[in-house]
C-alpha cells in the first residue's frame, strides 16, 4: 500500500460508513461480553435484517466504550446516544427508536464527567471503530503515521519527536521512552528486537488489554514505528494467555497488516521490514519483569537477573531489545500523528500526556478511563468516577497494585503525576485504581496483596522468596489480633530488609502496600494489636477467651 | 588469543584498586584480598545473584548491588562492609535458616558447611524470625547418593554444574516462592534419572548438607571441588 493508496482507503471506508443512515454500535470488549454483548449484537442483527434495513443500518461490533460496569453498551450514531445495561429483548425497541426518540429506559447519559472529563489518546479509537476492520482504523488516520515516519523522517528524526513529546513508559516505572529508543539506536550489533510487553499482571488491571481488544492496530502501528526508529526487523508481543480475545483480535489484525503492506516486507514501498509475532505467556506475574519476560520468550524459566545490563543493551539472545508497554506503543502513532508538541501540552511538567486507569471498587462508575496527567485523584473518584456509593465514606485510594500504596483523604487534592504519587508511598504503576470506602480494612488490604507477592515471587531471590512468607504470616496474625507490638516492629524491619536486598521490582516494592498504610493508617494495626479490634469489621478477631 | 584487556581502575573501601573491565566486584575485591560474604556464588559456574549476601554500596547507585555479578567500572567506588550491610546479611542469613530445616547437630554436613560458616563469619548466633517449618521430602532412591530437601537453600550450584560443567542438566528447579523445589529430570526419584551419570559433582559443590554421599554419618561429609577450574578451562577452550 502507498500512501496514495492509504488516502483513497480512508475515502472509501468513510464513503461506506456515510452510505448508511443509521450507526448502531454494540461493545465487544471483554467488559461487555462477560454480560452478553454478543447476543445483543446478534438480536439487533436479527431485528436488522427482520426489518430489511440492512442497508440503511451499520451494525457492528466495536471496543470498549468504557464505562463497563453499565454494561453491554450500545451507541447510537457515533456515541450521540448511548444505552446502558441492553438486554437482547430491548433490540426491537432499540431499532424502532432510530428514527424516533431514544429509548428513555435505557438511556445512559453521554454529558456526565466521566465521559466528557477524559482526554482521549491511547483511548482515541476504543468503542469507535470495529477492531477486527482495518481499514476502520485506516479511516480514522491509522497507519498515516507509520507512512510519514517512512517517507519523510529518518529513524534518528523519530526519536526526536518522541523525545521531544516527553512520553514516558507506561507500563510502571515511568521511563522517559525517548531515551530508552536512542539507547537501542546507540547499542552496537544489527540484529535488535521490539517487544511489547502485554504480560498486564497487576490484579484489576485491564487497560492493555483494552487496547489490544479494542484497537489492535494501533500497537502494530506504534511497534513498527519503533522498528523503524531503532533498527529492528522483528517484534514479538508478549501477552498473556489468560487474554484469549486479545490474543485473535492481534492474530487477525496482523494478518491484515500483512496483506495490507503495512508490516512485513519492504512496507510501503520503502526498505523496511517489520515483522511482529505473538508470544504467550503463562500467567507468572514476575514475567512482566523484562528480564523475566525476556527469558520467558527464550524458552527459559521466567526469572529476573540482575539489570544492568539493560535489555537495550542486553536483551532478547544478548542482543539489543527495545521493550515498552502497550500503552507506551499505542501513543505513539498519535504524537507522530498530532505532533510532539502538541503531546507535550497535555499533562505536567515532568509527566506528559495521558493515562489510563482502570477504575475499580468502591465508587459509582468503574471501568476504565484516560485522563491527563496532572488531573487530581479527587476528580477522578468523585467527578469522573461519581464518588462513594450507598452514602458510604471515601477512605483511599489504591493506585499500582501490588507494588503499590494507599493514599488517604488528606491528599486527594494532589495532582496524578509520577513524582507525585511516588512522594506519597505508592507508584503511577501500570494503571490499577481501586478505591476504598470505610468498610474497607488497610490491614487486610495489606494482607491481601502481600500474599499476591508472596504467590508470584519467582523464588530466586532470598529476600523475596522467604522474606514476603513471613510479612504475609505477621499480617494475617495483626489480622486475627493475635500479633504484639513486636510483630509490628519486625513486620516493618522486613520490609526494610525486603525493599533493599531484592533482586527484582517485585521484591523491592513488594513491601510499598504495607508501608503506605502503615504511614497513613497505623491506627489500624494498633486497633488489631492492642484493642484486638478491626475498625472497619472485616477481620475476624475471635473474643478473648477468660479463664 | 583475546584483544588486550581494558584496565579499569576502581575504590573499594577507599583504596584504589586496577581490574580488568569485564570483572565482577566480587572478583577483584578477592584479588586484593576483601573478603565479602557469599553462599550461591561458586567460581567456575555462572553467577546468579540469588542468594544476596555479597550485596555492596556503590557510590551513587540508588540500590545495593550484587558484587558476584557487578562489573567493575572506571572510577566505581565501592563499600563492602558498613554496619548497613553486616545487619541485612545478618537478617537475609536467618531467613534462610526459617526456610528449612536445618539442624546442625544431625546433619552430615556438621562442621563442613557453608551455611554453618556463614553464620558464624557474620555472627548471626540466633534467629528472631519464627521458622516456617516446611514439610519437604527426602529421596534416597540413588544408589550412591540422597538429597534432604530440609537443607537446601535454592543456592542452585548443583543445577548449574550438573547443566554447565557435566553437561547433563539432570537437575532444574521447579515451582516457584516459597515452593521452590530442586529436582531431577521430570520429577522422577533421583534413582530413576534417565540423565544423571553418577558422577557426583552436585554433591560436591552443594554447600550444605542437602546433598550427601550415602554412608557418611553426622559431620561426616567432606567435599572436593578442586575439578571446577580444570572443567571450565577444558570448556572454554572446545568453545
Ligand atoms: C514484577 C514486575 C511486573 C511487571 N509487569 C509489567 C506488566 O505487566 N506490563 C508492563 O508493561 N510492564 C511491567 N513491568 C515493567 C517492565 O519491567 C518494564 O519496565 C516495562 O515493560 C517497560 O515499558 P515502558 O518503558 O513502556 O513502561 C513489570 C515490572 C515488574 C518488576
Ligand atoms: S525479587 Fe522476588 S520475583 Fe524478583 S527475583 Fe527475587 S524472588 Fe524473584
Ligand atoms: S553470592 Fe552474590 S548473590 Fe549470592
Amino acid at each position: 500500500m502507498t500512501r496514495e493508496e492509504l488516502d483513497a482507503a480512508v475515502v472509501t471506508e468513510q464513503e461506506r460508513s456515510q452510505s448508511f443512515r443509521h450507526h448502531v454500535d454494540v461493545c465487544i470488549a471483554a467488559g461487555c461480553l462477560s454480560s452478553q454483548s454478543e447476543v445483543v449484537l446478534n438480536s439487533l442483527r436479527t431485528e436488522i435484517r427482520e426489518r430489511g434495513l440492512e442497508k440503511e443500518c451499520a451494525l457492528r461490533g466495536v471496543g470498549c466504550m468504557g464505562l463497563c460496569k453499565a454494561g453491554p453498551l450500545v451507541a447510537l450514531d457515533g456515541q450521540a446516544v448511548m444505552y446502558q445495561t441492553v438486554a437482547p429483548a430491548d433490540a426491537p425497541e432499540i431499532i424502532e427508536s432510530l428514527d424516533t426518540a431514544p429509548v428513555e429506559r435505557l438511556v445512559c447519559p453521554v454529558n456526565m464527567p466521566f465521559f466528557n472529563r477524559q482526554t482521549r489518546i491511547a483511548l482515541e479509537n476504543s468503542g469507535q471503530i470495529d477492531p477486527e476492520r482495518i481499514e476502520e482504523y485506516i479511516a480514522r488516520g491509522g497507519y498515516s503515521a507509520l507512512a510519514e515516519a517512512l517517507a519523510e523522517l529518518t529513524p534518528a528524526q523519530v526519536v526526536e519527536r518522541i523525545t521531544a513529546s516527553g512520553l514516558r513508559g507506561r507500563g510502571g516505572a515511568g521511563y522517559p521512552t525517548g531515551l530508552k529508543w536512542s539507547t537501542v539506536v546507540k547499542a552496537p550489533g544489527s540484529q535488535k528486537y521490539v517487544i511489547c510487553n502485554a504480560d498486564e499482571g497487576d490484579p484489576g488491571a485491564f487497560m492493555d488489554r483494552s487496547v489490544l481488544e479494542s484497537d489492535p492496530h494501533r500497537l502494530l502501528e506504534g511497534m513498527a514505528i519503533a522498528g523503524y526508529a531503532v533498527g529492528a526487523e522483528q517484534g514479538y508481543i508478549y501477552v498473556r494467555a489468560e487474554y484469549p480475545l486479545a490474543i485473535k483480535r492481534l492474530k487477525t489484525a496482523i494478518r491484515q497488516a500483512v496483506r495490507a503492506d503495512v508490516l512485513g516486507t519492504t512496507i510501503m514501498g520503502s526498505r523496511f521490514n517489520f515483522q511482529v509475532d505473538l508470544r504467550i505467556g503463562a500467567g507468572a506475574f514476575v514475567c512482566g519483569e523484562e528480564t523475566a519476560l525476556i527469558a520467558s520468550i527464550e524458552g527459559g524459566r521466567g526469572l529476573p537477573r540482575l539489570r544492568p545490563p539493560y535489555p537495550a543493551e542486553y536483551g532478547l539472545w544478548g542482543k539489543p531489545t527495545l521493550i515498552n508497554n502497550v500503552e507506551t506503543f499505542a501513543s505513539v502513532p498519535v504524537i507522530l500523528r498530532k505532533g510532539s508538541e502538541w503531546f507535550a501540552g497535555i499533562g505536567t511538567g515532568k509527566s506528559k500526556g495521558t493515562k489510563v486507569f482502570a477504575l475499580a471498587g468502591a465508587v459509582q462508575n468503574t471501568g476504565l478511563v484516560e485522563v491527563p496527567m496532572g488531573i487530581t485523584l479527587r476528580e477522578i473518584v468523585f467527578d469522573i468516577g461519581g464518588g462513594i456509593p450507598g452514602g458510604k465514606r471515601f477512605k483511599a485510594v489504591q493506585t499500582g497494585g501490588p507494588s503499590g500504596g494507599c493514599i488517604p483523604e488528606a491528599y486527594l487534592d494532589q495532582p496524578v503525576d509520577f513524582e507525585t504519587l511516588a512522594q506519597l508511598g505508592s507508584i503511577m504503576g501500570s494503571g490499577g485504581m481501586i478505591v476504598m470506602d470505610e468498610t474497607s480494612c488497610m490491614v487486610d488490604v495489606a494482607r491481601y496483596f502481600m500474599d499476591f507477592c508472596r504467590t508470584e515471587s519467582c523464588g530466586k531471590c532470598v529476600p523475596c522468596r522467604v522474606g514476603t512468607v513471613h510479612m504475609h504470616n505477621l499480617l494475617t496474625k495483626i489480622s486475627e489480633g493475635q500479633a504484639t507490638l513486636d510483630d509490628l516492629a519486625m513486620l516493618e524491619e522486613l520490609c526494610d530488609l525486603v525493599r533493599h536486598t531484592s533482586l527484582c521490582g517485585l521484591g523491592q516494592s513488594a513491601p510499598n502496600p504495607v508501608m503506605s498504610t502503615l504511614r497513613y493508617f497505623r491506627d489500624e494495626y494498633l486497633a488489631h494489636i492492642q484493642d484486638k479490634r478491626c475498625p472497619a469489621g472485616v477481620c475476624h478477631i475471635a473474643p478473648e477467651v477468660t479463664a | 588469543m583475546k584483544p588486550a584487556e581494558q584496565v579499569t581502575v576502581l575504590k573499594i573501601n577507599g583504596d584504589e584498586v586496577s581490574a580488568h573491565a569485564d570483572q565482577t566486584i566480587l572478583d577483584v575485591a578477592r584479588e586484593n584480598g576483601i573478603e565479602i560474604p557469599t553462599l550461591c556464588y561458586l567460581e567456575n559456574l555462572t553467577e546468579v545473584g540469588g542468594c544476596r549476601l555479597c550485596l555492596v554500596e556503590i557510590k551513587g547507585a540508588a540500590k545495593l548491588q550484587p558484587a558476584c555479578v557487578t562489573r567493575v567500572r572506571e572510577g566505581m567506588e565501592v563499600a563492602t562492609h558498613s554496619s548497613r550491610l553486616d545487619t541485612y546479611r545478618r537478617k537475609i542469613l536467618e531467613l534462610i535458616f526459617t526456610e528449612r530445616n536445618h539442624i546442625c547437630s544431625v546433619c552430615v554436613a556438621n562442621g563442613n558447611c557453608d551455611l554453618q560458616d556463614m553464620a558464624a563469619a557474620l555472627g548471626m548466633d540466633h534467629v528472631t524470625y519464627p521458622y516456617l517449618n516446611p514439610s519437604v521430602p527426602v529421596d534416597l532412591s540413588h544408589e550412591l547418593f540422597g538429597i534432604d530437601q530440609n537443607r537446601c537453600i535454592l543456592c542452585t550450584r548443583c543445577v548449574r554444574v550438573c547443566a554447565e560443567i557435566e553437561g547433563a542438566h539432570t537437575w532444574d528447579v521447579r515451582n516457584s516462592g516459597i515452593n521452590s523445589r530442586v529436582f531431577t529430570d521430570f520429577n522422577e526419584p533421583w534413582g530413576e534419572s534417565q540423565t544423571c551419570t553418577n558422577c557426583g559433582k552436585c554433591v560436591n559443590v552443594c554447600p550444605t548438607g542437602a546433598l550427601f554421599k550415602k554412608g557418611k554419618a553426622v559431620g561426616e561429609r567432606t567435599r572436593q571441588i578442586d575439578f571446577l577450574p580444570y572443567l571450565k578451562t577444558m570448556r572454554e577452550e572446545l568453545k
